[in-house]
């Protein structure tokens, strides 16, 4: 890949919480409009990794990291970035569905509204375009006054996805977005990724190795905070270069 | 093993009956209780009870007539005492819980809320007539004494916001900030909505504690029987209504009367409390 093409790239990440070391050394290149899957056992840095990229991990006491993490080829951790206007452009989905205790239109609206618009039209012209987006117009556009959280499960990630797209995002983090849902959702989760990467770039999360393999076009393989292999999906499920992956992905450990 | 060939006097089988018989006894003592003070109290009090005791001003210093403008008098010290305490006690629960650092000060503050709960109220009075009554010049009057009031219920406002704010989720919290949301706008915009429910009920029940306080109101709201025409007239709340009533011998079955109007005001304010928090402890379940 053309390294024009390169929309985030970790260069020698390191991360401690406290004493413990989460991240060793890691070093990704995550290519525009492509979708890129972190995957490797529970506690292998992965969450923590892509939490390092929209800056979520500032809000953790005791949270420590040097290296660099570029987004258009400037580090998101110098002094006078804006982490408002880094994790507008920069989305994120959450393990577990997090609509707000408010109407599904107010959900969507959620950040328009704290990022300035105010006219009705607008707003609505918005909500209409993120649900439709994520694929969740045809089920809930009669009833938008509704409650979130009176939807079903994979109905409120879809809603939560609709909200970080209403926000105009180019990356879209994911993490673990489908392990709380069922496999009729989880696949029109998986769907609408395949969708959506045409717009956006999209960094995904998994546990689950069908997954991974199913919507990304890349795939790092984590093991004990360190990136242990990255590389083209295909060629790290039927080539891996590293043992402990070829471990991994043949389900002897994890 | 020595403690295995100790030789028991009884056998474990009646530890366990006698153990449960004494707690069973102390949970059924708890409730006796309280419904010995609701009998007795209603059933001395019941008589005297009526539309006109309820709406009419007392005559004869309360030996006849009713008692409304004691429970004017009530309602509006204690409307005083929950909007001050309710902004003051959810800032401060607010800083608390998401602004301040964890070091002395902090810890200052916190322990400074527990001491305010621990005061007692006759002293909170005292402090209520030296501050507002005399030095700032409220006189006898609703304001002073709802502000003594709110010196009162302020530390437990304080408490139940801060738990309520605790047990808003961190996951609710991350997705507002996620989208760009600074601080600010999350704890406006997503947390105290969120909380609204716990700090609701938390006032609320202040409120039922301020609405039986005698010590604090008797030196700081006066003892006027007539109905007051704005915040600067004095006032004389039920409890103390009662107190005078029955300490000055004037009419022991309008002591009574008077006592289980402000019981029912307690229970019902209670009631409210633990029925929002049902309804939206209901609501909240929809969640999974």
């Amino acid at each position: 890949m053309g390294t024009e093409d390169i929309e985030i790239e970790s260069r020698n990440l390191n991360l401690w919480y406290g004493s413990a070391q989460a991240l060793k050394d890691v070093s990704i290149p995550i290519e525009k409009n492509r979708v890129t899957a972190l995957i490797g056992p529970s506690g292998c840095g992965k969450s923590t990794f892509i939490r390092c990229i929209n800056r979520m991990n500032d809000l953790i006491k005791g949270c420590r990291i040097t290296g660099k993490v570029l987004f258009e080829g400037r580090d998101v951790y110098e002094k006078d970035v804006d982490v408002v206007v880094l994790r507008k452009r920069i989305g994120m989905v959450f393990q577990k569905p997090n609509p707000f205790p408010m109407s599904i239109y107010d959900n969507i609206a959620y950040g328009p509204r704290i990022h300035g618009t105010q006219a009705k039209r607008e707003l609505d012209e918005v909500v209409e375009d993120s649900l439709k987006a994520a694929a969740l117009w045809d089920e809930v556009g009669g009833i938008l006054d509704k409650p979130a959280l009176d939807l079903s499960g994979g109905q409120q990630q879809r809603l939560c996805i609709a909200r970080t797209l209403a926000v105009k995002p180019d990356v879209i983090l994911f993490d673990e977005p489908c392990s709380a849902l069922d496999p009729i959702s989880t696949a029109r989760i998986e769907d609408l990724i395949n969708v959506l990467k045409h717009d956006y770039t999209i960094i995904i999360v998994t546990h689950n190795m069908q997954q991974a393999a199913r919507v990304s076009d890349h795939t790092a393989f984590f093991l004990l905070g360190e990136m242990i292999e990255f590389g083209e999906t295909k060629q790290i499920f039927e080539r891996p270069v590293e043992k402990s992956t070829e471990n991994y992905i043949t389900g002897r450990f994890g | 093993m020595s403690a295995a060939v100790r030789t028991r006097i009884f056998s474990p089988d009646t530890t366990d009956r006698v153990a449960s018989l004494l707690l069973w006894a102390s949970a059924i003592a708890t409730v006796l209780i309280l419904l010995s003070i609701i009998g007795t109290i209603v059933y001395r009090g019941i008589g005297v009870i009526d539309i006109s005791f309820l709406l009419d001003s007392p005559r004869m210093s309360g030996a006849e007539g009713g008692i409304f403008p004691a429970i004017v008098g009530t309602l509006c010290l204690v409307a005083v005492a929950i909007l001050t305490a309710g902004p003051v006690g959810v800032g401060a629960a607010v800083y608390l819980t998401e602004y301040a650092p964890d070091n002395g000060v902090t810890h200052m503050i916190t322990f400074g809320v527990e001491c305010l709960a621990g005061i007692p109220s006759i002293v909170i009075g005292l402090f209520g007539y030296a501050f507002l009554v005399v030095y700032l010049g409220f006189g006898f009057s609703i304001l002073s004494g709802g502000l003594a009031l709110m010196f009162m219920i302020l530390p437990w406002t304080v408490r139940a916001s801060e738990e309520a704010i605790k047990t808003v989720s961190g996951d609710l919290k991350e997705g507002s900030v996620a989208l760009g949301a600074t601080k600010w706008q999350t704890i406006r915009q997503v947390v105290l909505p969120s909380a609204l429910p716990g700090i609701t009920t938390g006032v609320i029940l202040g409120t039922g504690k301020a609405i039986g306080e005698t010590a604090v109101i008797m030196y700081t709201a006066g003892s006027s029987l007539l109905l007051p025409e704005s915040i600067f007239e004095p006032v004389r709340a039920l409890p103390y209504h009662l107190y005078i009533l029955a300490s000055e011998g004037i009419s022991d079955d309008m002591a009574y009367g008077s006592a289980a109007v402000l019981l029912g005001m307690v229970l019902l304010i209670n009631f409210t409390a633990v029925t929002i928090q049902r309804y939206y402890q209901a609501r909240s379940g929809l969640r999974h």
